[in-house]
């Protein structure tokens, strides 16, 4: 099944330099895929969630390199496109349960980062257009609340690392900065850890059970009759 | 003929937005009532997809043999190995194993920690993936985990929202298990580091989902999916967890003890194939989006193209509830370039409600998937109140500037800003604007029978997460998927390892495909059709009708 309706207008592409005439209004993906490639690499979700379709590209009459997820952006006339479907960059191993929040632990995995120059290149570079130059800065200086929160919707596409004049891998480091605070800063939710004692004690067994053996006439009814919370 | 755009909608269609601004304030103050049980059965009858008979037909072959199912499926069932046994030599084993697990999504990835904790070293376990590891639909999914763990909740009430959405017709065993195991989940992923939303002394925040009768569902903003597989991805590799990415299994193995034995791995880019021989078999494969039932447009991943089921069927697994498929009330009907793709239903969790075109409220917004997305199919086609889009679709809308008033400005920047960045790519502001919404492909409810303990029939082979069927009956709710892979991804695991631990491997033989061949010569089945299909094909037909195989 084909995913695209043919528009009346056309433009003109470049796909890794190679010219092709796709309808007009199409994503990069689609439009690609218009042109005739299949692909195995650099098309995950097709949604804008993984970052499998990092892309590069520049249009015509400008000399600037813009970045974008080819199944979120839509091609325009005189686009000339690449994709990067992998990024090469470093992503050390640690057993998270030995580290401890504390910024000696983002510079000792990640002792590159303390060479960042604020370019702010990684920002630009951003298809999800996050902070990335200040989630560094934050990790760097140990907050990783900020880092946390600016980093958040990274969807780990590879392209900051990319780009970064000092080999810094920001996603990575911010991978790691929201994991130390998720696990040791925040707060653990109380109320979960007490229901699990009172599953593992069998408090809802009978009950369950109970209604694992109703007639499904029945069920129905205590389904139609329960409470609902308001809002 | 050009549209004229404002504000990233085409003209015409602001004369519809106004309708609903218009009616925003009398509907912030009454909700549509929801639905007794009998209007449910009613309306699903006449609109829901899966009723239409002609859009299935019964199996000819295999287990389920007789059942009825939609075409996209049983096309595949009733289709040739890709591999002919006598290529392949079995002699040669490429990975010798403790624990394969095919598909490196939430399932599968959930199952190799779990099986690495129970004792399996991570050089036994092989995850084979054909994309990257971690492309799924877990990555996609927004909305959040259901977890009966506030005080005002309990287990059992979230087993009766689970079988009341599933029409009394789930697995009971398999309930149970999901909604007991629930809290210790979320907890292993708070120990894990996932960043759920919380208040600021721990607390959950949790909101509701369609069917549920208490707030139970946990987010990471509009990006729980992504959270979640993030940091289970991130484990995978400080564990050493072996994963072939960019590999597909094209058939499972059995031995002459007919126990399942391995799979035959296919590398997708150098075309080369290998043979792993494993003592336990894990199929983690996900669902079947992008066979696209009944034409209709998909929130799945590239890759959720229904090869586990293909390959268990036929080593002897029998499948259930293959004919309930689960449309998402909300996908995007406009603009062009994101049609089909999740809205999720965080949206409406937050007090958005779906609107016709005359600004009017026709269904509770937070009923069970299916019974919502009939109820806007109803709206659009039956009784006409639906908004063409330039390219002849129909939608409604999905008032989320309510989110705004209901929550306070700023709600959707910090709850969903996928959605709002989604949408701002294409210039439409959704804190000011409406969504335009229609009913997407989203979820295999049903899939691979399998016992509490995630074990199939077929000795060997075990299955956890979308491509099993049972839990969640013929439909399932909002935040259950997330659910279902932690909580049986974990049982799978420690399972997997446990068989492993006592399991002998005889003679690899792929004589299962021998016999299903014949099966299919008997049945009269008479085709050129190949599955597992892998990948779905989107090239246009003016490529493929020109392409030459001579490279």
């Amino acid at each position: 099944m084909s995913e695209v309706k043919q528009g009346e207008k056309e433009v003109r592409v470049y796909i890794m330099g190679r010219e092709y005439k796709v309808p007009a209004g199409l994503t990069i993906m689609k439009a690609m895929e218009y042109a005739g490639y299949r692909f195995v690499r650099s098309c995950g979700c097709r949604g804008g969630f993984c970052g499998a379709c990092a892309t590069v590209y520049r249009v015509k009459g400008d000399y600037k390199l813009k970045m974008a997820l080819a199944c979120q952006e839509t091609v325009e006339d005189g686009m000339y496109i690449s994709q990067i479907p992998f990024t090469p960059a470093e992503k050390p191993v640690y057993n998270l349960e030995e580290l401890s929040p504390s910024p000696n632990v983002i510079l000792e995995y990640y002792p590159e980062i303390a060479k960042c120059v604020s370019c702010n290149t990684c920002t630009k570079a951003c298809p999800q257009d996050l902070e990335v130059m200040n989630y560094v800065q934050a990790a760097l200086r140990g907050d990783f609340q900020e880092a946390a929160t600016l980093s958040f919707d990274c969807l780990t596409c590879g392209l900051c690392a990319i780009r970064c004049p000092t080999e810094i891998v920001p996603y990575n480091i911010a991978l790691l900065a929201r994991r130390l605070y998720g696990k040791y800063v925040i707060p653990k939710a109380n109320h979960v850890e007490e229901r699990i004692k009172e599953i593992e004690s069998g408090k809802f067994d009978e009950e369950i059970q109970k209604l694992m053996e109703t007639s499904v006439d029945r069920i129905k009814e205590i389904y139609e009759k329960r409470e609902i919370e308001p809002e | 003929m050009s549209i004229k755009i404002v504000r990233g909608y085409p003209e015409y269609m602001r004369e519809h937005i106004e309708a609903v601004e218009k009616t925003r304030d009398k509907r912030l103050k009454e909700t549509f009532p929801l639905m007794r049980l009998e209007e449910r059965e009613e309306i699903l009858k006449k609109f829901h997809p899966d009723y239409k008979e002609e859009a299935k037909r019964p199996v000819k072959v295999g287990p389920n043999k007789g059942d009825r199912m939609p075409h996209e499926v049983v096309d595949l069932l009733e289709s040739h190995p890709l591999v002919e046994p006598e290529d392949i030599d079995l002699s040669k084993v490429d990975f010798d194993i403790d624990v394969l697990i095919i598909g490196g999504g939430g399932a599968g990835m959930t199952a190799a920690l779990w099986a690495n904790y129970s004792g399996i070293d991570a050089e036994n376990i092989i995850i084979v993936q054909k994309l990257r590891l971690g492309d799924s639909n877990s990555i996609m999914s927004q909305g959040g985990i259901q977890a009966a763990d506030k005080p005002n909740d309990s287990p059992a009430l979230h087993y009766l929202d689970v079988i009341g959405g599933g029409h009394f017709a789930n697995d009971r065993e398999l309930a149970r298990r999901l909604v007991l195991d629930a809290p210790q989940m979320i907890k292993w992923h708070e120990e894990l580091g996932v960043i759920y939303d919380k208040e600021t002394d721990g607390t959950m925040i949790t909101i509701h989902g369609g069917g549920t009768c208490r707030k139970r569902m946990h987010s990471a903003r509009d990006y729980t999916g992504l959270e979640i597989v993030r940091n289970l991805k991130d484990e995978i590799i400080n564990k050493n967890i072996q994963v072939l990415e960019f590999t597909s299994a094209v058939d499972l193995l059995t031995d002459e003890n007919k126990q399942v034995a391995g799979a035959v791995l296919y590398n997708m880019e150098t075309q080369e194939y290998y043979v792993a021989k494993a003592k336990s078999t894990v199929l983690t494969t996900g669902g079947f989006g992008r066979l696209h039932i009944q034409g209709f447009q998909t929130t799945n991943h590239y890759g959720a193209t229904a090869d586990g089921i293909v390959m268990a069927y036929r080593a002897g697994a029998k499948l259930r509830d293959m004919d309930a498929v689960q449309y998402h009330p909300t996908g995007a009907a406009y603009p062009e370039q994101i049609v089909g793709l999740l809205v999720t239903e965080k949206v409406r969790g937050l007090g958005a409600q779906p609107v016709n075109k005359n600004g009017e409220q026709f269904v509770y917004p937070r009923e069970p998937r299916d019974v919502e997305a009939s109820a806007i199919i109803r709206e659009c086609y039956e009784r006409n109140n639906g908004i063409e889009t330039p390219t002849g679709m129909r939608g409604v809308w999905l008032d989320s500037p309510m989110i705004e008033i209901l929550q306070g400005e700023g709600t959707i920047e910090k709850k969903i800003p996928a959605m709002l960045r989604q949408y701002k790519r294409f210039d439409i502001d959704i804190t000011q604007d409406p969504m335009l919404v229609f009913p997407t492909l989203h979820f295999q409810n049903g899939g691979i029978i399998i016992k509490e303990n995630a074990e199939t029939p077929v000795k060997g082979l075990f299955a956890a997460g979308e491509v099993t069927g049972g839990t969640h009956g013929k439909n399932r709710l909002m935040g259950n998927s997330i659910l279902d892979y932690s909580v049986f991804g974990r049982i799978v695991g420690i399972n997997a390892a446990k068989h492993a631990n006592n399991a002998s491997i005889g003679k690899l033989t792929l004589d299962h495909l021998t016999k299903y061949e014949k099966m299919l010569k008997e049945a009269g089945v008479e085709t050129n059709r190949k599955a597992p299909i892998l990948l779905p094909e989107y090239r246009e037909e003016k490529v493929l009708s020109r392409a030459l195989d001579i490279f």
